[in-house]
């Protein structure tokens, strides 16, 4: 894809200033999005996935700061930008859907008015205009009945249903991009379908792009048309989802593909990762993956290897990934 | 204790789900329902004061003082200038209640407000705030309130004044506790992602969760102030006469403790009957509103 990015995060670095001396939860991430596309950010728990996210927004825990690197959207960067200059983004222009539909509701406010409170607050609507917008939000995230469940309470909901008001909330000022922090995680998995369904279909109606957090795989083949993949706090590998869960080039993300399971190969045994994910507050030297990885040579303890490009937009952060491809040819 | 509320075993359910539940059986509440029953007709007696005497609380009969209970009329007897003293207890109740129920608004509001930007905000502005809040509360509640209405002058603005300068502590403590809390979770960073003001995330999103605890304290604080008007008036720096005032009739009455001893001990009972009536409603609100206890 090409055009104008509509977000582009360069060399992003957090810390977080803790007892223990400075931890750096993301360093050096670097993220693009286009228009109309929609963005897996895949890892373990603790890779910095979500604290990328989170980081998008200026929503960061009071003692984590961005140190370097920018996040920018329509050519203007979100980490340097006025508080009430951000506020106009959030939520008119970046919409975000948060993990547990629960705890991310309010949870003494009536449904539709946390609908309809955007469109007041950006979109300068009046109270009949407003509800009446989140009444047709609510029919078109498939929630029945919408002038009786308009006046309920999130707890009246069943966590699929929270779900879809998470996804009405975030599309009510026509967002043109959404923030998905493991939006499906906390559902069963038949309603996680359904849900993934919405979503995706939503966002391609209205050309919203999408960026999507997770770290279950299936999802992001489901739903993204590229994916990132992330380790102890930087990307490891870009690509498309086609291209990265053929012919992963990084021992990491053969890993991860490895270790999820197959419905197709019931009889396959999964093979986890051995060890687990390194301290943030002192990083392995080199390659922080090599602890942990199967091709590991003498130069991966030493270089601390950038992502490179490899063909188009691929690019790995792997000195060796020619050796995960082998090992993916010799698999088939 | 003969009636105790016996609800069916609620399962743990969300906070608002409690509140809504217990909500619509509030009536079971036996301490609520006596408090509020009380207070109903203390409010009924003294607001509907015209319907209950014919006499006028101000109006001086020098010729009949200090009449005894139910001669020539008068329920309650007179005092020493010749009032009716019944109609002085119920007139004296509308100023007394009046003056209480704002006196516990205004600490209520400041409290609150600034309890929310201490909480929300934290850093320098709570440091600051909560250092304010620790030299007021270093002072006895009567010795400041006291000090300030000798300060300021007589009269119901000084009370109010006074109060509010010393009751909103409590609201400011209770509220920034409240939000330091509440502020952490993950619907306040919804409500940040979706772009809401500060002074809207406060104000539509974390007070509701949060205020409860604040009117089931002032329902308690309302008696403590009721207090500190009836002492400031017996002390003559409260209501003035000649309006009647419940602390103002204690004071006057005793000095005819020997032979008329209601004057003095019935605006007392009024007193003691008005404070049970608040504090059971305070405590049958906490109860309401107490997460379900295993």
């Amino acid at each position: 894809m090409s055009g104008p990015l509509q977000l582009e995060v360069s060399d992003l670095r957090v810390e977080i200033a803790s007892h223990r001396g400075v931890v750096c939860p993301i360093d050096g991430v670097s993220l693009e999005i286009a228009p109309g596309e929609a963005v897996g950010l895949v890892g373990e728990s603790g890779s910095g996935k979500s604290m990328t996210l989170k980081s998008i927004l200026g929503l960061l825990p009071p003692d984590a700061k961005v140190t370097s690197g920018s996040v920018v959207f329509d050519g203007s960067d979100l980490t340097r930008m006025p508080h009430s200059q951000l506020n106009r983004v959030r939520g008119r222009r970046i919409g975000m859907i948060f993990q547990e539909p629960m705890s991310a509701l309010n949870p003494v406010m009536r449904v539709g008015n946390q609908i309809a409170e955007g469109p007041r607050v950006h979109l300068g609507m009046t109270r009949t205009q407003s509800v009446e917008r989140a009444m047709d939000l609510m029919r078109r995230v498939g929630i029945p009945e919408p002038e009786r469940r308009f006046r309920a309470y999130p707890h009246e909901f069943s966590g699929g249903m929270r779900q879809r008001v998470m996804i009405a909330m975030a599309l009510s000022c026509d967002p043109e991009l959404i923030l998905c922090d493991e939006p499906t995680t906390a559902l069963d998995v038949t309603i996680q379908d359904q849900i993934l369904r919405l979503l995706a279909q939503l966002c391609q109606e209205s050309g919203t792009s999408l960026m999507f957090v997770t770290h279950d795989l299936p999802v992001v083949a489901q739903v993204c048309h590229k994916v990132a993949v992330m380790y102890a706090g930087r990307i490891v590998e870009r690509g498309t989802v086609q291209e990265v869960f053929t012919r992963p080039m990084h021992p990491y993300t053969l890993g991860l593909l490895r270790s999820a399971p197959d419905v197709d190969h019931p009889g396959h045994s999964l093979e986890p990762i051995p060890g687990s994910p390194p301290s943030l507050a002192s990083p392995p030297s080199g390659c922080r993956f090599h602890p942990r990885c199967q091709f590991a040579e003498d130069d991966c303890k030493v270089i601390d290897p950038p992502l490179r490009l490899i063909e188009g937009d691929r690019a790995t952060a792997c000195l060796h990934y020619e050796r995960t491809l082998d090992e993916i040819g010799a698999d088939t | 204790m003969s009636a105790v509320s016996a609800g069916p075993a609620a399962a743990p359910a969300p906070a608002a789900a409690r509140i809504r539940a217990r909500g619509a059986r509030w009536y079971r509440q036996p301490t609520l329902v006596a408090g509020l029953v009380l207070l109903a007709i203390i409010l009924f007696m003294c607001y509907g004061a015209p319907l209950l005497t014919s006499f006028n609380p101000d109006t001086q009969n020098l010729l009949e003082p200090l009449v005894g209970v139910g001669r020539q009329g008068h329920l309650l007897g007179t005092d020493q200038e010749g009032r009716d003293t019944w109609a002085r207890l119920l007139y004296g109740g509308q100023v007394d209640l009046r003056v209480a129920g704002l006196a516990v608004l205004f600490p209520f509001i400041l409290g609150i407000i600034v309890g929310s930007l201490a909480g929300y905000f934290g850093g320098w502005v709570d440091a600051i705030i909560m250092r304010i809040v620790d030299i007021v509360v270093a002072f006895p509640f009567f010795v400041l309130v006291i000090a300030l209405v000798f300060v300021l002058g007589t009269g119901e603005k000084s009370i109010y004044i006074a109060i509010t300068a010393v009751g909103w502590v409590s609201y400011a403590r209770i509220t920034r506790g409240e939000i330091t809390v509440a502020k952490r979770q993950e619907y306040v960073l919804a409500a940040q992602s979706g772009g809401l003001s500060s002074v809207r995330i406060i104000t539509r999103h974390l007070l509701p969760n949060v205020i409860t605890q604040s009117i089931v304290y002032a329902m308690s604080d309302i008696v403590q102030d009721i207090l500190a008007i009836v002492t400031l008036s017996y002390l003559g720096l409260g209501i003035q006469p000649p309006t009647p005032d419940w602390g103002t009739m204690i004071a006057t009455g005793q000095n005819f403790l020997t032979t008329q001893w209601w004057l003095t001990t019935i605006p007392g009972l009024a007193v003691v009957i008005t404070g049970v009536a608040l504090s059971l409603i305070g405590d049958g609100l906490a109860d309401l509103l107490r997460p379900a206890a295993s």
